[in-house]
């Protein structure tokens, strides 16, 4: 019984393996996410850097080409079905959604953890691919060499396919949750913008994903009963595949980055303790790109011989993203003026977010434009613009999440001198990497190759150096981590004096979030109506929040 | 000065509930505060896994609609190689047993316990019913060798119906290669629907079995009335199937 504990929490309240592996707790199924993706970042990293040390040199330098085009076929296809799309909504949403909505759990705990053995069994489908098999065909399985190619390839999209369903299942749960499990008091318009950012993400989950499903599960077909959807030998169409791929894939690109997005919200909000400017404006902004996501999957497929007028209509679409997206950049800039503004290393991510997003989305609207993606299409170019956003988008977006929450997960503070080191490493180690690929890229280095012309062998090395000081940095903040869960001071109930619901609770939160069933009498950015208590950050005595930094 | 949040002055006995009495019925979930949140909140869930459904389905559909529009002949013999009576009958039988679950979610509304294990036998009844129908025009197409794709081989009694059935359709003579893409489609629509009818099955046996050990009542029947809609999803999808596939001029 949990009687004799004074600070029950939902780390001591049960114990043993059994009490984690069955749990239906929202906040250890998410930890048990968090390590999950944890871990298949870290070996989708390895394939990174397998990846740039064989490209570092002309020639083969450590690998045959045959094991390259496995190599970076994993490397695609770990890091975006089982680590990003997972990493945000299904390790901090699980553990903060419900949290933030001041619900005691999500509203179907029991599909939450079938959510995730069905994620546990996909991985171990792709796995068994990995290991038994031979995938090289780039984590897009275009066809139709996807469905001549390897059988292993119909493992390796079974897992997938399997994994959709656990990000299905993840979205319908949260979408009830959100719509059902609000405290009282919680209107939509308090709604803090971390849960608009995961509810429209899980409203793509709902959508998008089932169209790759089916995707898969026909291209499973086409290798098992040659049902000739897909074969042009059949009398099946490839670009069809590419439609229904994408129709899934651009989508899913927001699956991966609005809760980066939404992340960050958060962490301007409480580093700058202020009101997040245009507030409606931003959780809109979410809103619509979900919705206008799925309008533009053709410019993906400017050269793959679509008709021009669809070009045209994809094209003028796409350029409509970068509205919304303008918006969140503009309000979060506009929030930061005239903010306290403190440094602390979750705010670094979050400004590193505001940078390398505004880089990476405004490459995209090179590649948006018609004539300029002909000369770009499939080169090193739409790498780093992917990348840019990916990484210096969404893992920027979830490191500081992981930042700025690991205190209120494990109830232990970490080191903030190697933090910050550790995020100068990856913030210059991912700059190097990946700007020296939009120079490639511009002057024409293909993407996938195995091999390249003299004059790309500086940048070449160049982006492989990168990769390593960004391997170095993810060793330091690792290190850092595990020492703070070791020997970490004792974390207060807010550190960070932040006016969020989540650090209303004590760190680590109580098996039912709040021990007292909360209500919502003021906006989670609401500073101004906040009580010195509200604010206490356990370190000092309650004042006027932090001077050094005032603009 | 106060050393904690508010919310966080934890009371420190080993009770896990929050505000201990309230909590409702035995049916209530520890995490809703009232049974109508616990049924809104299942209803939402299901309707959104239905908009899930439609969407894997979609694809589907989406191929269809091309290769009819490429291949027009080919579907045309192909949907005439399908026994229209055999899918009507398959209709029937699933609008009735759509209609057996729709009673059976009505009197378990009504708390008639009896009537709705009556209604659930029905619709189990239909939805095996449906399956044999299918069995049986699958098991006919394997044996002739009307196949998908590369796996197209009609024998001489195969190759005959062909015949017939290019005869009875508008292209008349000739056999349009592409009959194995419209059989690649026909297999993988009719399998997937298939599956989920036997989904339905199991399902709906989890529910009588649940329903003769007398777990819902007046109050709460939330499980009959989400299984009953997925049903109903399931039949819609073939009402769609039926005349895409067997009704084809
Ligand atoms: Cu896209």
């Amino acid at each position: 019984m949990a009687g004799e504990h004074t600070d029950l929490n939902y780390l001591n309240h049960e114990r043993g393996i059994k009490s984690w592996l069955l749990t239906l707790d929202h906040k250890r199924i998410g930890i048990m996410y968090l390590v999950s993706v944890m871990i298949a970042f870290a070996l989708g990293g390895v394939m990174a850097l397998l990846v740039r040390t064989e490209l570092a040199f002309k020639g083969e330098t450590m690998m045959e080409a045959d094991t390259y085009n496995q190599v970076f076929t994993l490397h695609g296809a770990i890091m975006v079905f089982l680590f990003i799309i997972p990493s945000v909504p299904a390790a901090l949403g699980n553990f903060f959604l419900p949290i933030m909505l001041g619900a005691k759990d999500v509203a179907f705990p029991k599909l939450n953890l079938a959510s995730y053995y069905i994620y546990v069994l996909g991985t171990i489908f792709t796995i068994v691919a990995i290991l038994v098999g031979h995938v090289d065909t780039g984590w897009t399985f275009y066809t139709p060499y996807s469905a001549r190619a390897d059988s292993s390839v119909v493992w390796m999209t079974m897992g997938v396919f399997i994994l959709g369903f656990s990000s299905i299942l993840t979205g319908v749960n949260f979408v009830a949750t959100v719509h059902k499990m609000r405290a009282p008091g919680l209107v939509w318009t308090r709604l803090p913008l971390f849960i608009w950012g995961i509810y429209a993400t899980a409203v793509i989950q709902v959508l998008a994903t089932p169209v790759l499903a089916i995707t898969l599960f026909l291209l499973a077909m086409e290798k098992v009963l040659t049902i000739g959807i897909f074969d042009p030998q059949l009398g099946g169409d490839p670009v069809l595949f590419q439609h229904f791929f994408w129709f899934y894939s651009h989508p899913a690109v927001y699956i991966m980055i609005l809760p980066g997005m939404a992340v960050v919200n958060e962490l301007i909000a409480t580093f700058s303790q202020r009101k997040i400017f245009g507030y409606m404006f931003v959780a809109m902004s979410s809103v619509a790109l979900a919705l206008l996501g799925f309008l533009v999957w053709g410019h993906h497929m400017f050269t793959s011989g679509m008709s021009e007028y669809a070009t045209m209509v994809f094209s003028a679409l796409t350029f409509l993203v970068a509205i919304p997206s303008g918006v969140k950049v503009f309000n979060w800039v506009a929030t930061l003026y005239q903010g306290s503004i403190s440094l602390a290393s979750p705010m670094l991510y979050a400004l590193g977010f505001i940078a390398l997003f505004t880089i990476g989305g405004l490459t995209g609207l090179f590649l948006g434009t018609l004539s300029v993606d002909i000369h770009l299409h499939d080169t090193y170019f739409v790498v780093a613009h992917f990348h840019y956003v990916m990484v210096g988008g969404t893992v920027f977006g979830f490191l500081g999440g992981i930042h700025y929450w690991w205190p209120k997960m494990t109830g232990r503070m970490y080191n903030e001198t190697t933090a910050r080191w550790a995020f100068a490493l990856v913030f210059t180690g991912f700059n190097v990497t990946f700007f020296s690929q939009f120079v490639m890229g511009s002057q024409g280095m293909p993407r996938r190759y195995y091999d390249y012309l003299d004059q790309f062998q500086p940048l070449h090395m160049t982006s492989s150096g990168g990769a390593y000081i960004l391997g170095v940095g993810f060793l330091v903040m690792t290190v850092m981590f595990i020492q703070s869960l070791r020997s970490g001071a004792q974390a207060p109930a807010n550190p960070w004096a932040s006016a969020g619901y989540e650090w209303q609770t004590t760190s680590p939160p109580h098996p039912h979030n709040f021990a007292v069933d909360p209500e919502m009498t003021r906006g989670p950015y609401d500073y101004h109506l906040c009580t010195d208590e509200e604010l206490f950050d356990g370190l000092r005595a309650p004042e006027e929040p932090a001077a050094e930094h005032a603009a | 000065m106060t050393t904690e949040a508010v919310a966080s002055s934890a009371p420190p006995g080993g009770d896990h509930h929050h505000d201990s009495g309230h909590h409702g019925p035995e049916f209530l979930a520890h995490h809703f505060d009232t049974p109508v949140q616990q049924f809104d909140a299942a209803k939402l869930g299901m309707w959104l896994f239905l908009a899930q459904e439609v969407l894997f389905f979609s694809g589907l559909f989406v191929a269809y609609a091309v290769f009819r529009n490429w291949y027009p002949a080919a579907f045309s013999v192909g949907s005439h190689l399908l026994d229209w009576r055999m899918g009507a009958l398959n209709t029937v039988v699933l609008l009735l047993s759509s209609f057996t679950a729709a009673m059976a979610v009505r009197s378990s509304q009504q708390g008639n316990q009896k009537q709705t294990s009556t209604y659930l036998i029905i619709t189990i009844v239909c939805a095996f019913a449906f399956m044999v129908v299918k069995y049986f025009e699958y098991s006919h197409k394997i044996h002739v060798g009307i196949l998908p794709g590369s796996l197209w081989n009609p024998t001489a009694e195969g190759l005959e119906e062909v015949k017939a059935a290019a005869a009875t359709s508008y292209v008349g003579e000739g056999l349009p290669y592409h009959i194995r893409t419209f059989f690649g489609i026909y297999f993988v629509m009719t399998g997937l629907h298939g599956i989920h009818v036997l989904v339905g099955i199991g399902v709906f046996i989890w529910i009588l079995k649940r329903n003769m050990r007398g777990e819902f009542t007046r109050e709460h029947f939330t499980a009959v009335d989400i299984s009953a809609l997925y049903w109903h999803l399931v039949d819609l999808i073939w009402i769609y199937l039926f005349p895409l596939l067997y009704l084809i001029d």
